[in-house]
C-alpha cells in the first residue's frame, strides 16, 4: 500500500512561487508521470515528495499519514537521479548496499538483496567495478538497482533517461516498464520532459505548467480530450497545428486545433491551400510542412510512399470530428 | 543491450614528410617545454648541489665546488723529511724512508720537487739529486726513499714539495656528525613533535567546519564564511604578541609555571592555519555534486555519516594539498616556534638549530649543507608521498 495524497501543496523560495496549490491523488501501484516544459516545477514537485525540499503550504500524505516534516529516508521512498548520483569511490556492490548498511541489516541479507537486484538488472558481472569503469547505461542501471534493493513504497525517477543516447533510452525505458510490472505494489513517479516517455510509460500523466496542474489523466484521455490549449500542444508528436482568425472563426472558435494525423490532402470543398516548404520522410510516414501564411508551418502526416515537391501548391482539409475548438481563455468548447 | 558497431575503415593519413615525433611540435609547444625545462633546472640544480655537497669529503668541500665532485682535484703539499737520526744502513748504503702523506691514503702524488717555486719539477717515480748528498725518489703512493752512499749527517730535514691528486670521495660522515654531535638529531625530533600535531589538528577541525559551511543550512552561514575569508588576510606578526600574552595569562590561570610548551605551539599553528584550511576545504566540498549528498540522505545517512562516508573520501585531494601546505609551513616556520617554544636547547626546532649553527659553526660547510639537507628531505618525502592524490578524476562515474 502506498497511496500518495497531495493537498494544496505550495512551494515558494522567498517571493518566487514554484508550486501553486497542487491537489493530486496518486493511488497505490500507479505509474504517474509528471511532464511539463523546463521551469514548470515538475522536478520541484518530485523533490518535495522526496523530502529534499520543504513544503511551504499544504500537506503531503503517504498512506494517510502527513509526512511534511519527515526525513527523506523515513518516507519509504527511493529516488533515481538524472545524473545517476552514484557514489564514485564505492564499487557497484557498495553503492547498492549503502542504504542497507545504514539500516543495519545483516551481511547475509545485504548480500542476498544486492545480488538479487543485480541479477534483475544484468549487473552481476560488474559488482566489483567502480562507477567510473561503467558505461552510461550500466551506471543508470546501478542507480535503479540502488533504488530497488531498498524495496521502497514509492519510486521517484527524475528524468532518468535524459543522459542516455537514443538506443539506450529505448532499452532502459523498456526495462523500467518491466520493473513496474514486476513490482506492481510500488507506486512510481516519473519526471520527464519527453512526451514519448510519458505516453509509453504512464498509467496517468500529470501535465504541469508554471507550477500549476494543467491536467491529469491517462495518456489517451490527454491525447483525445485535452482540457487546455497548452495540453493539446504539449501531448502528441509532431505537435498539434493551431489555426487562428478566419479558419477558426468558421468553426466558431478562437483557436482551432488539428493534429497532423487528422489532416488529409484533398481539394474538396472548404479545404485550405498552402505551399509545401519541407518534407521529412521517416519511411512509414511522411511529414509535410506547409506554409499557410501563419507564424509556424502546418504539419501534415501523409503516407510514407508519397512524395511532394517543395514549393508546390497543396490543399489540405481536416477529417470530420477530429478538430479541437478552444475559446479565448484556451479552454475547449464543448459540443 | 549490445549493439553491433561496424568498424569504420581506417582513413589513410596524408604523409607530411616529417618524422612522427616532430609532427605535433609547434612554436608554442616548444616554448612551453623550454619554460618547463628552465623551471625544473632552477629547482633541481641547487637541490642537487646541496645534496652532493653534503655527501662530499669535508676537506674537498672546503676547496672546490660541488660540480667538481666527480673529478680528481689537485692540491699542493709540503712535507719535511726526517733528519740523519732516521737513517738506516743496508748493504753499505744509507736510506731515509717514509711517506709524504703520513697515514692519509686517498691521495696520490703526481709530481714533486725540492723548491717552493717548482713543486712539480719531477714526475712521481723519478729521482732528484739532493744538496745534502744522494738522491730522493717519491712514488705515486707517497712513499719516498732517500738513498746515499755516505751516511747522512744533516740535523734539519729538507722539505719536499709535491703535487697530489685527491680522488673523489663520498661519505655520510657529515650526516652522522650532524645528527649526533651537533644536536641536530634532537632538533629533528622536536620539529616532528611540533609539525605532526600542528598539521593534523587543523585538518580535523577544518574538515568538520568546511562540511558544515558547505552543506548544512543554518543562520549566518554566509557571514561566517565571509569572516573566515577576512581572517585569511590578517598578518601573523600582528597577532603574534597579543596571542602570546593571552596564552600566557591563560596558562597562569591554570597554574602552569612555564607557558612555553608544545601544546602552545600546536594551538598557535592550528589557529594560524585554520582560515586557509576552512576556506580551501569548504570551496572544494561545496563543489562536490549535490545529488550525491541528496542520494545519501534518501538512503538514510545522517550528516555525520555523509561526512565520513562521502565527503571525506571524496575530498582527499583537498585534504592532501592542505596537509602539504600546512606541513611545509610549520616545518619551515621559525617565528612562531621561537615565540611559543623559545630557544631552550631541548625544545629547539630544526630551523632554530640551523640558525644557531650558522652562528657557531658558520665555517663548517659540511655541517651546514648536511643540516640543510636534513631539513628539506622531510618536506620532500611528504610531498612525494601525497602528490599522487593530486590526480583529477576522483569523481569519475558519479554524475554524467
Amino acid at each position: 500500500m502506498s497511496h500518495l495524497k497531495l493537498t494544496d501543496v505550495s512551494k515558494d523560495y522567498g517571493h518566487v512561487q514554484v508550486l501553486k496549490h497542487i491537489n493530486l491523488d496518486i493511488v497505490s501501484g500507479e505509474f504517474m508521470v509528471f511532464v511539463g516544459p523546463s521551469g514548470s516545477g515538475k522536478s520541484t514537485l518530485l523533490r518535495t515528495i522526496a523530502g529534499l525540499e520543504t513544503i511551504t503550504g499544504g500537506t503531503l500524505e503517504i498512506d494517510g499519514e502527513v509526512v511534511n516534516h519527515r526525513a527523506p529516508s523515513k518516507r519509504g521512498i527511493a529516488m533515481v537521479f538524472q545524473s545517476y548520483a552514484l557514489y564514485p569511490h564505492m564499487n557497484v556492490f557498495d553503492n547498492m548496499a549503502y542504504a542497507l548498511k545504514i539500516a543495519n541489516e545483516s551481511k547475509d541479507e545485504i548480500k542476498r538483496k544486492v545480488e538479487a537486484a543485480a541479477e534483475t538488472l544484468q549487473l552481476s558481472k560488474y559488482l566489483k567495478r567502480l562507477p567510473g569503469q561503467l558505461s552510461g547505461g550500466q551506471r543508470q542501471r546501478v542507480a535503479i538497482g540502488r533504488a530497488i534493493v531498498r524495496d521502497p513504497k514509492v519510486f521517484l525517477f527524475d528524468e532518468p533517461l535524459s543522459n542516455l543516447d537514443a538506443a539506450l533510452r529505448v532499452a532502459t525505458r523498456l526495462q523500467i516498464a518491466k520493473l513496474h510490472q514486476e513490482m506492481s505494489k510500488s507506486t512510481m513517479i516519473y519526471v520527464t520532459h519527453d512526451q514519448v516517455e510519458a505516453m509509453t510509460l504512464a498509467d496517468r500523466i500529470c501535465v504541469l505548467r508554471d507550477g500549476m496542474l494543467e491536467q491529469v489523466g491517462t495518456p489517451m484521455e490527454l491525447y483525445e480530450n485535452p482540457q487546455s490549449l497548452f495540453v493539446a500542444g504539449f501531448i502528441g508528436s509532431p505537435k498539434m497545428n493551431f489555426f487562428n482568425g478566419a479558419i477558426a472563426g468558421k468553426y466558431g472558435a478562437e483557436t482551432l486545433g488539428v493534429r497532423p494525423e487528422h489532416l488529409e490532402i484533398s481539394d474538396r470543398e472548404g479545404s485550405w491551400s498552402g505551399k509545401v516548404i519541407h518534407q521529412e520522410n521517416l519511411g512509414s510516414d511522411n511529414f509535410i510542412y506547409i506554409d499557410m501564411g501563419g507564424e509556424e508551418p502546418v504539419v501534415v502526416r501523409a503516407d510514407g510512399a508519397s512524395h511532394y515537391t517543395t514549393g508546390a501548391p497543396i490543399s489540405i482539409a481536416p477529417m470530420a470530428n477530429k478538430t479541437y475548438r478552444f475559446d479565448k481563455a484556451g479552454k475547449p468548447i464543448k459540443g | 543491450m549490445t549493439t553491433a558497431v561496424e568498424q569504420a575503415p581506417a582513413i589513410p593519413r596524408a604523409s607530411t614528410g616529417r618524422p612522427s615525433w616532430l609532427a605535433g611540435l609547434t612554436l608554442g609547444r616548444a616554448l612551453t617545454h623550454l619554460a618547463l625545462l628552465v623551471l625544473v633546472l632552477i629547482w633541481t640544480l641547487p637541490t642537487a648541489g646541496l645534496l652532493i655537497s653534503s655527501l662530499r669529503d669535508k676537506d674537498q668541500l672546503a676547496v672546490s665546488g660541488w660540480w667538481t665532485a666527480l673529478t680528481t682535484s689537485e692540491t699542493q703539499g709540503v712535507t719535511r723529511i726526517g733528519t740523519a737520526e732516521a737513517q738506516v744502513e743496508e748493504g753499505g748504503r744509507y736510506f731515509i724512508r717514509g711517506n709524504v702523506f703520513g697515514t692519509d691514503t686517498n691521495k696520490t702524488v703526481t709530481a714533486f720537487g725540492l723548491s717552493n717555486a717548482a713543486p712539480g719539477a719531477e714526475p712521481a717515480g723519478g729521482s732528484v739529486e739532493m744538496t745534502d748528498g744522494g738522491a730522493i725518489t717519491v712514488q705515486a703512493d707517497g712513499a719516498f726513499e732517500w738513498a746515499s752512499d755516505a751516511p747522512f749527517a744533516h740535523t734539519r730535514g729538507p722539505r719536499i714539495f709535491y703535487v697530489s691528486a685527491i680522488a673523489p670521495r663520498f661519505t655520510i660522515d657529515n650526516y652522522i656528525e650532524v645528527l649526533t654531535a651537533s644536536g641536530v638529531g634532537r632538533s629533528f625530533i622536536n620539529s616532528f613533535t611540533v609539525t605532526i600535531p600542528a598539521t593534523i589538528i587543523p585538518i580535523l577541525i577544518a574538515a568538520f567546519a568546511a562540511y558544515a559551511l558547505a552543506w548544512m543550512r543554518f543562520p549566518f552561514r554566509g557571514l561566517i564564511v565571509a569572516l573566515v575569508v577576512g581572517l585569511l588576510v590578517v598578518p601573523l606578526q600582528m597577532s603574534l604578541i597579543p596571542l602570546l600574552s593571552l596564552y600566557n595569562d591563560i596558562a597562569k590561570l591554570f597554574g602552569a609555571t612555564d607557558g612555553k610548551t608544545y601544546l602552545g605551539v600546536w594551538l598557535a599553528h592550528t589557529a594560524f592555519g585554520l582560515p586557509l584550511a576552512i576556506y580551501l576545504l569548504r570551496n572544494y566540498m561545496a563543489g562536490l555534486p549535490r545529488e550525491i549528498m541528496e542520494s545519501a540522505r534518501i538512503d538514510g545517512a545522517s550528516h555525520f555519516k555523509i561526512f565520513t562516508t562521502m565527503v571525506l573520501p571524496l575530498s582527499f585531494p583537498a585534504l592532501a594539498s592542505f596537509s602539504i601546505f600546512q606541513f611545509l609551513w610549520v616545518w619551515n616556520d621559525l617565528l612562531v616556534a621561537m615565540v611559543f617554544l623559545g630557544a631552550q636547547q631541548d625544545k629547539l626546532v630544526l630551523t632554530g638549530k640551523l640558525v644557531s649553527l650558522l652562528g657557531s659553526r658558520g665555517n663548517n660547510w659540511e655541517i651546514l649543507t648536511a643540516g640543510a639537507f636534513v631539513t628539506i628531505v622531510v618536506p620532500l618525502i611528504v610531498f612525494f608521498a601525497l602528490q599522487r592524490y593530486f590526480v583529477r578524476g576522483l569523481l569519475a562515474g558519479s554524475v554524467k
